[in-house]
């Protein structure tokens, strides 16, 4: 199986996705003749022409707005947000425009269209280019909201957003743009909206994550199995709808959680994990839920302070440890 | 509504005329059943009434083909009705009902219907401005001839959707009519309060855009002027920013008063003296083509449509509590093969 990068995942998607139906369009800042600010839209103009993907003015709410219009009259849009942090200015046309045109109209209109780019930190680019939006995105009924933290996935669930016929929110990551992994050669590579994946499995413990976290849960899961701690590693691949029964599964079977995620504490997504695990597996728990998350500040811009802000390897670690009551 | 095609003879001016005749005493009728269905509690949340504002959405709208949108704010009823959906339908979704155009899910602010174009009904001020650029982008995109028509009030010409729409829609050369109502009050706000110009039109030169403004109360007027723009988007695929001055003889909504508050009753007094039915409808007298009998029965006719539409929206069933969950999200996904090809109109 080919090993490319996430990068190249995304961008075989958006082709082979464009390629097959014609009314799907990209359309974002720089993904034209700039060949996308990350490169995800490299050779997408010279193959599908101006009309296709097209180059915004800096206008966030505008062409998100932009997009609505064009999936409420039949096309399939995929807008591209520079990164997730400017889409706050878009947020108006994601959450009163898209995720609530087909509930408003009655059933008549819906939002067949993507959202997509980089979402949370790269490294040391501040405060305000460093925000994990999955929380507040996931609060919204009338939106799908995925986090792929692999190639595969990358691919497969970009593909499956493009055909789904809701408004779908596609949450990247800079940092994950270089990573490598197995993605089949396959136009059919469709990866399920809603499905968790089990991408290690153990006994002593389950870490529950997603995104650029599934990476370092894996690299958890490899350092614990030589202390001989083996751990379950749900990646839910799908924010909302969550994939409540993969957590709940593995839960029952370890008996002990940590929900590892990059974004803050209060009311982000691995509340709402903790929250599945309380109602469903209260009397399988042997230990209370523990939460690995950035620290409750803005991000700081020196590379020590990020770094302590920043959920990792270490702390994901010392998480384990803790629900097994050890050291 | 009786659609003729617009040529100079007489006869099928003066058909015409009566035809937008009709479809402003339609609106004003229902409209004024909605006020006392309002107070009566039959409709509730916010009710935004287009009394005196008739010409705007209906001269506008005389010129379009059924092919192409509309898009409009929460100020949707007269706009609906003109564009020919059933008083009925409108009723029942203003009562909260299954029957209602969207099935008792939008109420009056989120008035849609996919048969004949309209798509809303928007309560974001502002928020429908690049909804319509998009229009036009996909109109563009698969190289059809349609126009989008969207209707805002004067606020909105302040706002940042506004700005981001009109300018993409200018660069990028998209078939958009963009036609300000402006009534001089956002709200209670007067235009000169909220707005560092007031000739808001002028606006448009800030994008190159072919702009104008028209006196919003004689529904010729507004006919004519609308011709010319949605000609300029269907044979050019320029856009236009046209300024319709209009005037609201009820509050901003249900909840306003109607004068004596932030505005004067003898304001309100003059313009009532242009209510664009007296306008057209003494035109048309003056031209010894309506009788005061002709108009009385016109108006009992209309009358009785709007009774039939308050009876069929109050023996309509309320949604089922099922209905509480759909239409949050459809299961389908794009077909592989069949739709697969873009249609050009």
């Amino acid at each position: 199986m080919p090993v490319i990068t996430y990068r190249d995942a995304l961008n075989q998607a958006l082709r082979e996705e464009m390629q097959r139906d014609d009314r799907v369009f990209l359309m974002g800042e720089e993904v034209a003749v700039y060949q996308g600010a990350y490169k995800v839209s490299k050779g997408l103009l010279q193959e599908f022409g101006e009309m296709r993907v097209v180059d915004t003015p800096i206008t966030e709410l505008g062409f998100a707005g932009v997009g609505v219009g064009a999936a409420m009259v039949g096309l399939r849009p995929i807008i591209e947000f520079m990164t997730w942090n400017f889409a706050l200015l878009a947020l108006d046309q994601v959450v009163n425009s898209a995720a609530k045109m087909l509930y408003m109209s009655g059933g008549q209109y819906n939002m067949p269209m993507v959202f997509r780019g980089p979402n949370g930190a790269a490294l040391q680019l501040s405060a305000q280019h460093s925000q994990a939006w999955e929380s507040w995105l996931a609060y919204i009924p009338g939106l799908k909201v995925v986090a792929p933290g692999t190639p595969y996935d990358a691919k497969g669930l970009l593909k499956s957003a493009i055909r789904d016929d809701n408004p779908v929110i596609v949450l990247e990551g800079e940092m994950l743009y270089n990573t490598k992994g197995e993605v089949p050669d396959d136009h059919e590579v469709l990866i399920p909206i809603g499905k968790a994946e089990l991408k290690r499995e153990g006994e002593h413990a389950s870490i529950i994550t997603h995104g650029k976290m599934v990476l370092t849960a894996m690299q958890v899961a490899d350092q614990l199995a030589k202390q001989g701690i083996t751990i379950d590693v749900v990646d839910l691949r799908t924010i909302r709808p969550m994939d409540i029964e993969a957590i709940t599964t593995s839960v029952r079977k370890t008996n002990r959680a940590v929900v590892l995620e990059e974004g803050w504490e209060v009311c982000g997504v691995g509340a709402q994990v903790v929250d599945y695990i309380q109602r469903e597996c209260f009397d399988d728990l042997d230990a209370p839920v523990v939460r690995v998350h950035q620290a409750d500040v803005p991000m700081p811009y020196a590379k020590n302070l990020e770094r302590a802000a920043k959920p990792d390897a270490a702390k994901a670690i010392a998480a384990v440890k803790k629900v097994m009551y050890l050291e | 509504m009786a659609k003729k095609k617009s040529d100079n003879s007489p006869a099928t001016d003066v058909e015409t005329r009566r035809d937008l005749l009709r479809s402003m005493l339609l609106q004003r009728r229902f409209e004024e059943r909605c006020a006392e269905a309002y107070a009566l509690g039959k409709i509730g949340g916010f009710c935004h009434l287009y009394i005196g504002q008739e010409a705007c959405g209906t001269g506008a709208i005389s010129v379009l083909r059924p092919d192409d949108y509309i898009i409009t704010t929460y100020r949707d009823h007269g706009q609906a009705l003109a564009r020919g959906m059933a008083p009925r339908s409108i009723m029942a979704e203003l009562f909260g009902r299954i029957d209602g155009v969207v099935r008792g899910k939008g109420g009056s602010m989120h008035l849609f219907d996919r048969n004949v174009n309209f798509l809303g009904g928007h309560g974001i001020v502002g928020g429908h401005v690049p909804i319509a650029t998009g229009v036009g982008f996909a109109i563009k995109y698969r190289g059809g001839d349609q126009v989008c028509v969207c209707f805002m009030g004067e606020s909105v010409v302040n706002t940042g959707a506004f700005h981001e729409a009109l300018n993409m829609a200018a660069l990028w050369k998209l078939p958009c009519v963009f036609i300000i109502e402006n009534n001089r009050y956002g709200m209670g706000t007067a235009l000169e309060r909220a707005s560092s110009i007031h000739d808001i039109y002028n606006r448009a030169a800030s994008y190159d855009m072919p702009r104008g403004v028209v006196d919003g109360q004689d529904v010729m007027t507004v006919r004519a002027a609308v011709q010319e723009a949605v000609d300029r988007a269907r044979t050019e695929s320029l856009p236009t920013l046209l300024e319709v001055r209009t005037y609201r003889f009820m509050g901003h909504s249900m909840s306003d008063a109607v004068s004596g508050t932030y505005r004067t009753k003898e304001e309100l007094e003059e313009y009532l003296k242009r209510d664009p039915i007296i306008v057209l409808r003494t035109q048309l007298q003056q031209e010894g083509q309506l009788t005061d009998d002709d108009f009385t029965k016109l108006d009992e006719e209309l009358k009785a449509v709007v009774q039939d539409a308050w009876d069929f929206a109050d023996q309509s069933p309320e949604p089922p509590l099922e209905a509480l969950f759909e239409d949050v999200l459809v299961d389908t996904t794009s077909d592989a093969h069949a739709e697969a090809a873009v249609a050009a109109d």
